[in-house]
């Protein structure tokens, strides 16, 4: 994985920890999600997730996700092999509670990010990343 | 003129503003054969501040033919909504006479017959004398060029550029934003940009290792009109890396970006913006979308998808102008601004009748200028055409078909592709055909005729994803090119399904046989986005091609079904 600046000052900043997921595959997004929440219910809310409608390169995807009160943030590719991208979590000391990273997907798929608060609920929000062979333009 | 027929329909149209749009009706006037350059410009001067907008030239500064499209489907919430409404369709929603002038320059229908009768359209230097006379009765009038300026000629390739950096400073715009001049390659934009003494914008040009909004270009400017501080903002391209090759211009990311363009908004009218006006180059529909989601924009002069409107569209406070391609139209919109708000406008598409609008002599002698060091070439005739030329269109266009006609046979294959892109002058029957003419519809910097195998499964992957970028229900989804041009094999397509699903009953037109998925076939091509791509350029493919027929003759093109839903 490639840091930026931006990346890096993301994380000094607002993340106390980052917990790269460990390889191992998930049998679907549910399951990956299941495993962040426990199988709490996943309401809406103050949560944003900034990533391009069609990536320029699928294999690096910018995408910034934040939420005010997190206690941590998941980002989750529901289509690719390993849905679950990584983690960030918040300690109190955090000046913010946004994180930048870079994702690749292995096509066309919701990208996702939960958001645990601090008392212990969470919140959703998705969107829909596009991975074209592209060409032709007007 | 405007009737009170027109400002009533505009006034009703827009909830909070008032304003109106003067397309005229000239049929009763061509048909006293009196339509003059003075009624083309005759303009009322309103309010305290005007833009003139040019926009998708792609380096024509002579005057052409320029069809618009019969097939432009409007998908979701755009079905059967202007810009994707043609022909009579077209003509009755605008009130156009069949036959009329306005008919001629904003339909396809008889397109031929009309083009002899009225002539060609564009040429730099009638532009000039429209920008003349509007900056005549409005000294400080912003010209605001939207992009695809660099692209497009055999002079616009030979001079990478620099024929039309130099014609253009003469009609010196204030500001531009940008599209296919990254196909220049990075290191020449930023040269010429460096030289250009006008404003390069893009707020959504970014630096693609830091993903930082990039040192070369300017997110707005302000400006000042009529006593009027004015705010502009630019917005490139979005999809630049993914609809042209990347690999030229890899310091650069795009996108919307339409948060950021809020933010813009905001920063502009907290510098004491009283108008704010975004030159676009997002196409239409991402246009309309992104004038329902940011808040603060008054004039989005959109480009991209080369769509010319006779009045603007209305989305909320905004109004969106859309000013067509190929130096055919310049659009003029008049603005009353007062006490930091747009209380109205009003709005002329003029079309550039190339036969009735004078040309400036000073701009005619800088065009012919760049041009003279290639005459030869440009001139040379290469061969002659009994059937209409012209590209415009969701699905293959005649040019498209000779095209497609040219790799299958300089390259041996079963099927042809060619991009679906929307620039490319029209040529009439009994037209020769230059080596102008050629360059005209197939000029770029990754021209490589390629030949390679792929199965059929891979062939229907292409088309459902080159489908989704057109037929996408949510605009902000969508290239802004048409369908990728095929030879050689038919397919139905029906734009009302998903990806994966709109491509069926692909056939091999040569045996009439159904595309096996599994099966290898020989598909030559052009214009791939992918680095190294080996070949002939295609204009010599063209070229070479229309030399052995003498004469082009092209049965129309059936092979296509289209389900609309």
């Amino acid at each position: 994985m490639k840091l930026t600046r931006r990346d890096a000052l993301a994380w000094g900043l607002g993340a106390t920890a980052v917990a790269m997921l460990p390889m191992r595959a998930f049998a679907a997004a549910d399951d990956a999600i299941a495993a962040f929440t426990g199988g709490a219910d996943v309401g809406e809310g103050d949560i944003s997730l900034d990533a391009p409608e069609i990536a320029e390169n699928g294999n690096t995807v910018p995408v910034t996700v934040a939420a005010p009160g997190a206690v941590a943030i998941r980002i989750l590719a529901a289509g690719n092999p390993t849905p679950g991208v990584a983690t960030f979590n918040f300690g109190p000391a955090a000046g913010s509670q946004s994180a930048s990273t870079r994702i690749r997907l292995a096509g066309t798929q919701d990208v996702i990010a939960i958001a645990q608060m601090e008392d212990g609920s969470f919140i959703q929000t998705a969107k829909t990343v596009k991975v074209t062979i592209g060409g032709c333009g007007g | 003129m405007i009737s009170r027929r027109d400002f009533l329909q505009v006034g009703m149209a827009a909830s909070a503003l008032v304003g109106a749009s003067g397309f005229g009706n000239w049929a009763r006037l061509a048909a006293q054969q009196t339509l003059t350059q003075d009624q083309l410009l005759d303009f009322d001067t309103f309010g305290n501040v005007t833009l003139i907008h040019v926009t998708d030239i792609h380096a024509q500064m002579k005057p052409i033919y320029f069809r618009e499209p019969e097939i432009n489907l409007g998908v979701g919430e755009n079905k059967g909504k202007v810009p994707h409404i043609t022909g009579a369709e077209f003509k009755a929603r605008y009130g156009v006479a069949d036959g009329s002038p306005s008919a001629y320059a904003l339909t396809y229908n008889d397109f031929s017959a009309l083009g002899r009768e009225y002539g060609k359209v564009g040429g730099l230097d009638r532009v000039a004398t429209v920008v003349k006379s509007i900056r005549a009765a409005r000294p400080d009038a912003l010209l605001l060029d939207g992009g695809d300026t660099w692209h497009g000629s055999y002079t616009c390739y030979q001079t990478e550029g620099q024929d039309m950096v130099n014609v253009m400073n003469a009609l010196a715009p204030d500001a531009m934003t940008f599209h296919w001049e990254f196909t220049l390659g990075s290191d020449r934009v930023r040269e010429l940009i460096e030289g250009l003494p006008f404003a390069a914008l893009g707020q959504n040009i970014f630096d693609a290792e830091w993903d930082e909004p990039a040192e070369s270009f300017e997110s707005y400017k302000m400006m000042e009109a009529g006593g009027v501080k004015i705010g502009v903002i630019g917005q490139a391209f979005p999809y630049m890396p993914i609809a042209n090759p990347g690999w030229m211009f890899p310091e650069y990311s795009f996108g919307i970006r339409d948060e950021r363009m809020q933010e813009m908004v905001d920063e502009v009218r907290a510098a004491g913006a009283e108008l704010v006006v975004c030159l676009s180059h997002n196409g239409f529909d991402v246009d309309k979308k992104m004038a329902g989601r940011v808040q603060g924009i008054d004039v989005i002069l959109s480009g991209h998808t080369h769509d010319a409107l006779p009045e603007p569209v209305v989305v909320g406070d905004t109004i969106i102008i859309a000013s067509g391609s190929n130096g055919k139209f310049v659009s003029r919109v008049d603005l009353d601004v007062r006490d930091g708000q747009m209380m109205g406008f009003r709005h002329k598409l003029i079309p550039i009748f190339s036969d009735v609008i004078e040309a400036d002599a000073e701009m005619t002698a800088l065009i012919d200028e760049q041009r003279a060091p290639y005459l030869g070439e440009l001139e040379e005739v290469i061969g002659t055409t009994d059937t209409e030329l012209y590209r415009r269109g969701n699905f293959n266009g005649s040019w498209d078909d000779l095209i497609c006609d040219a790799l299958i046979s300089e390259r041996e294959a079963d099927i042809a592709m060619s991009p679906g892109v929307r620039w490319g002058p029209s040529l009439l029957p009994g037209d020769n055909i230059t080596r102008e003419d050629i360059w005209n519809v197939t000029s770029m910097t990754y021209p490589n005729a390629y030949r390679t195998e792929m199965t059929g499964e891979f062939i229907h992957t292409i088309l459902e994803d080159v489908a989704d970028n057109l037929f996408n229900p949510d605009p902000y989804y969508q290239q802004g090119g048409d369908m990728v041009r095929i030879g050689g094999m038919g397919y139905r397509i029906d734009i009302t399904k998903p990806q994966g699903s709109r491509i069926t009953e692909m056939t091999l037109l040569k045996t009439g046989e159904a595309i096996d998925p599994a099966k290898t076939y020989q598909v030559a091509g052009w214009a791939s986005v992918n680095e190294g791509t080996e070949g002939p350029p295609i204009w010599d493919v063209v070229e070479s091609h229309i030399r052995k027929l003498g004469t082009v003759t092209l049965d129309p093109n059936t092979s296509v079904e289209v389900v609309q839903g």
